[in-house]
């Protein structure tokens, strides 16, 4: 084991630092079509506008969806990611530019002739009609012979493992169950494009870890393509191999979750996925790919790296997770960067306690640590001077 | 295709036997009354361009000279007025009442207001005539008990007809006061009275405004149909019982003056354009306020 | 914590009594021997056989029914198109006037109806009969099944209709196969109610009626203008009758739907 320690640390060291840089995804090595370019996507947004009277919903949009990825459309309510997954449904037209699924453009192909399916967020199962009825409706409108439509309808149920509750009617049946009813039913025509609409919303929230796992599969098992719609990010995260971040009409940044938590593009996007601290100050170069951040009065200037060039002066701002923070109370030896403050509040979350410290400048920093030992005596606590530090490789740098 | 034959058949429909039938009543009561079959004239027949010299406002002048036609439309409005009143003073507390029983009484109460609902409406006025008239059993009633020595004349009063739009028009009350209350959550009386409210004070301060809207629609449910009724008023008023629809019922009918009739008709819709927009209005309030 | 106190024991028991003991009465006295309807002169049902052999009412009965019936069925098909139309069919020429004639008629005094329709059917020269009164009927009465109707659409889900969209249909299957079922309590409902208005009317059918169209209000009203009389009574009391009991089947259907309701979700739950 001896010398194998560290090796173990060198490589942790080496892959946190690649994961860093936005652009490359090492650890998606073995699906990633959007970096093969002679790879077709199923679908392309082209500049795509759509207006609502006056009110832009989607502002000049461009993205390429390839085939049998997780998509997940990120962002609050109101930035146009349920208009987005409606134009590919075909409930909403397209004010300008084109969408093509498969090469071919959609804009006049009527939601009943897509070879897209939905899942509705509210599932929109037929109330009157029985779970076995719910699944073959779509099979029935393409007059398939009745033994297809019974060998399709059973392949589905056993899929969504609902083979005892066929004669059901949605109503009898419990929200979980109906959330896989209505999967199931939106798969049974083989679309070439499944939309899923906030599909887990309305799940509770073990519920909705579970089943997030179990569409995960699903997917896997039907090669199906999927764009999920969602507001949640740990669902987007958990679930897609790539995720679109979207504020008011616009694609803010696309990338794997790990891109997207790890090398945020911009402060909108590090502060909407999970928890960030952020540093405002201005850039000094300091070696190759090497900046110096002053960022308070009688403060030391933090040491950061960043690939994106900053000019000196410029304005920076530095996002760091907390849990890349440690917290002590001896002042650390040999630290890139080390502050000293004070312990305002501490948050227990059980595997996690998220410590406040507040800077002698006012600003106020979250460090978090992993409750590793069961009610070990945590030595620090509210008004405690402590020293938090981190590695210049800890955060990364954003412009804007 | 199918989407325009969806909207031009119900149109078409209404427009055939609702929006001309009127526009013809409209242009009859320009007319003048003739000795002819239909008795007016100018007609159609006559080219359009005599129709329009032909037309004036002379039955509208007519209106206002003979009393018998003001004096109904004021008494309407004075019967429609006061028996909503009445109604309502009957209707409000059965509908508290309502709110207040037991959960499980109420669906059945319910349907209690509402069964009179799908009961023949000239059904209903007619039970009166048994109960009002001289030889009735209210004065029965009321004879056996000693209360009057001699039976009370009801029937065929002003009094009848506002015992008979009460009697008929009271779920029209009853339903959306019940409806506001039953909203109404019953925290709000308890912080009323935690707040230092007595009781009644409560009920003042809290529970009437808050079926406030539920009162007004009830009052224009009411009173809408009451200014038109030509059931009630022939049925259980005396010959001195002045409702316009009865006269414009009698006038068509028994006079044949179907200019006169028209020109009635008309101008009870202008009437009735008033409470009608107010109480739209209030809908609409109400439709928002709840989002 | 709710309690009635005697005040709202009062006013409900006053105000119920009020309501129907005129009805009960009614129907007491019509099982009166005597010819004096106040008078109570031993139990009898001589008045029901008399109504049964009273050829114009057995007339005038059959035509209120046939108008009701086919009046109703036009109504529900025009009130439910109209009703469409008004929740889900967007923009059209015209869309405020049409709302207008929808609602106008529920809050037009009859006579005026009557009136007005009386005057185009003289215009047009038409003969007054049944076709009259059906017409007269069905177009009152589709505004009310359009707004029981329309009340139901708007809370319908629109997603079900585009979840149908999605899996193959076209727009009007997607009415007939999802909207049109699940809706079908509502429009049940506005037929029960046009069907109960057509046979109720009296004002609007005396104007369009011809002499040979005469229906069951028609002559109950020439006959109740003389005074009570023990034979209305009955028919009455029939009315009464077939209308009560029709009423409390429809609610304790609807009462035992909800209870199969609450179980289902009692077996959803234990299923989870």
């Amino acid at each position: 084991m001896g010398p194998l320690r560290p090796c173990l640390f060198f490589y942790l060291f080496l892959r946190g630092d690649l994961v860093a840089k936005p652009s490359t995804d090492t650890w998606d090595k073995e699906f990633s079509p959007w970096n093969d370019p002679d790879e077709k996507p199923l679908i392309r947004f082209k500049n795509v506008t759509k207006k609502f009277g006056d009110f832009v919903a989607i502002d000049d949009l461009t993205l390429d969806i390839y085939t049998r990825e997780f998509f997940a459309l990120l962002g609050p309510s109101g930035c146009g990611k349920t208009t987005m997954m409606r134009m590919l449904a075909g409930f909403e037209s397209v004010t300008e530019g084109t969408i093509e699924l498969a090469g071919q453009n959609i804009a006049d192909v009527p939601p009943n002739q897509r070879a897209v399916n939905m899942m509705f967020q509210s599932y929109a199962l037929f109330p009157h009609l029985s779970i076995y009825d719910n699944i073959a409706f779509g099979l029935k409108r393409d007059k398939l012979p009745k033994d297809k439509i019974d060998a399709r309808v059973a392949e589905m149920l056993k899929l969504v493992r609902l083979e005892k509750f066929a004669r059901r009617k949605p109503h009898q049946i419990s929200g979980g169950q109906r959330q896989r009813v209505a999967l199931a039913r939106s798969l049974a025509k083989g679309p070439k494009l499944l939309l899923l609409d906030e599909p887990l919303g309305a799940l509770d929230k073990k519920l909705r870890q579970d089943t997030q796992f179990e569409l995960m599969d699903i997917q896997e098992t039907t090669g199906t393509t999927f764009v999920i719609v969602t507001h949640d990010q740990e669902e987007a995260m958990t679930v897609a191999s790539r995720v679109a971040v979207m504020d008011e009409g616009r694609i803010i940044q696309v990338a794997t979750p790990g891109g997207i938590y790890e090398g945020p593009n911009s402060v909108y996007v590090a502060d909407f996925i999970g928890d960030v601290n952020i540093i405002t100050g201005t850039a000094k170069a300091a070696g190759e790919s090497k900046y110096y951040v002053d960022w308070g009065v009688n403060q030391a200037p933090i040491l950061a790296t960043s690939e994106r060039p900053f000019s000196d002066g410029q304005e920076c701002h530095l996002a760091i997770r907390p849990e890349k923070i440690s917290i002590t109370k001896e002042k650390p030896e040999e630290a890139e960067n080390a502050v000293q403050g004070k312990v305002l509040d501490i948050a227990y979350l059980g595997n996690l306690s998220t410590y406040h410290v507040e800077l002698p400048g006012g600003q106020i920093i979250k460090a978090q640590t992993a409750n590793t030992r069961r009610l070990s005596r945590r030595n620090i606590t509210w008004e405690d001077p402590v020293w938090i530090r981190w590695n210049a490789t800890a955060g990364v740098l954003l412009a804007e | 295709m199918r989407r325009f034959a969806m909207i031009a058949v119900p149109y078409g429909w209404l427009a055939v036997l609702f929006l001309i039938p009127f526009l013809i009543v409209f242009k009859i009561s320009l007319s003048d009354a003739a000795l002819a079959i239909p008795p007016y004239a100018p007609t159609m027949k006559d080219g359009f361009g005599a129709l329009l010299q032909g037309l004036d406002f002379e039955n509208f002048v007519f209106l206002t000279t003979d009393d018998l036609y003001y004096k109904a439309y004021l008494s309407s409005l004075k019967i429609a007025f006061f028996s909503t009143f009445f109604t309502l003073l009957v209707g409000y507390p059965m509908a508290y009442g309502m709110a207040r029983a037991p959960e499980e009484w109420r669906a059945t109460l319910m349907l209690l207001v509402i069964l009179p609902f799908w009961t023949s409406f000239l059904i209903r006025v007619y039970a009166l005539i048994g109960i009002l008239s001289n030889e009735g059993l209210l004065n029965q009633f009321l004879l056996w008990l000693g209360v009057i020595s001699e039976p009370l004349v009801i029937l065929n009063t002003n009094i009848a007809v506002y015992v008979g739009i009460v009697y008929t028009y009271l779920p029209f009350m009853i339903l959306p006061i019940y409806a506001a209350l039953d909203r109404m959550d019953d925290s709000l009386i308890e912080a009323a009275e935690d707040l230092g409210c007595s009781r009644m004070s409560a009920f003042w301060l809290v529970t009437i405004p808050l079926s406030k809207n539920g009162i007004i629609a009830g009052c224009f449910l009411v009173f809408i149909p009451a200014l038109g009724e030509f059931v009630i008023p022939s049925l259980l008023g005396g010959s001195g019982t002045l409702m316009i629809g009865k006269v414009l019922f009698e006038e068509f009918f028994n006079n044949r003056d179907w200019p006169v009739a028209s020109a009635v008709a008309v101008i009870l819709l202008l009437i009735l354009i008033i409470p009608i927009v107010l109480f739209q209005r209030n809908q609409q309030k109400q439709a928002e306020a709840e989002g | 914590m709710k309690r009635l106190s005697p005040f709202n024991i009062t006013s409900l028991t006053l105000g119920f009594a009020f309501l129907y003991l005129p009805m009960i009465l009614l129907v007491i006295y019509s099982f009166n021997s005597s010819k004096l309807v106040t008078v109570w002169a031993g139990f009898s049902t001589k008045w029901y056989g008399e109504l049964l052999r009273d050829e114009a009412f057995l007339d005038a009965a059959l035509v209120t029914i046939k108008v009701a019936v086919m009046s109703s069925a036009l109504a529900t098909v025009l009130g439910t198109m109209a009703a469409y139309v008004l929740v889900n069919g967007g923009r059209f020429f015209g869309r405020t006037l049409f709302s207008g004639m929808i609602y106008a008629p529920l809050v037009m005094p009859e006579v005026i109806t009557g009136l007005s329709l009386l005057l185009l059917f003289i215009g047009i020269g038409m003969d007054r009969g049944v076709l009259t009164i059906v017409l007269a009927h069905t177009t009152f009465a589709m505004c009310y099944v359009s707004v029981v109707v329309s009340s139901r659409l708007v809370s319908f889900d629109r997603s079900l209709e585009e979840a149908a969209l999605d899996l193959g249909c076209n727009r009007f299957d997607a009415f007939r196969l999802v909207t049109l079922p699940i809706i079908a309590p509502a429009v049940i409902s506005g037929w029960l109610l046009a069907f109960t208005l057509s046979l109720d009317d009296l004002v609007i059918a005396s104007f369009v009626s011809g002499p040979s169209s005469t229906t069951l209000p028609i002559k109950i009203w020439s006959s109740v203008r003389l005074g009570v009389s023990p034979e209305i009574n009955a028919l009455s009391t029939m009315m009464i009758g077939i209308v009560t009991i029709g009423v409390i089947t429809a609610s304790l259907v609807s009462k035992r739907k909800s209870l199969n309701a609450q179980k289902d979700a009692q077996a959803a739950e234990r299923a989870a």
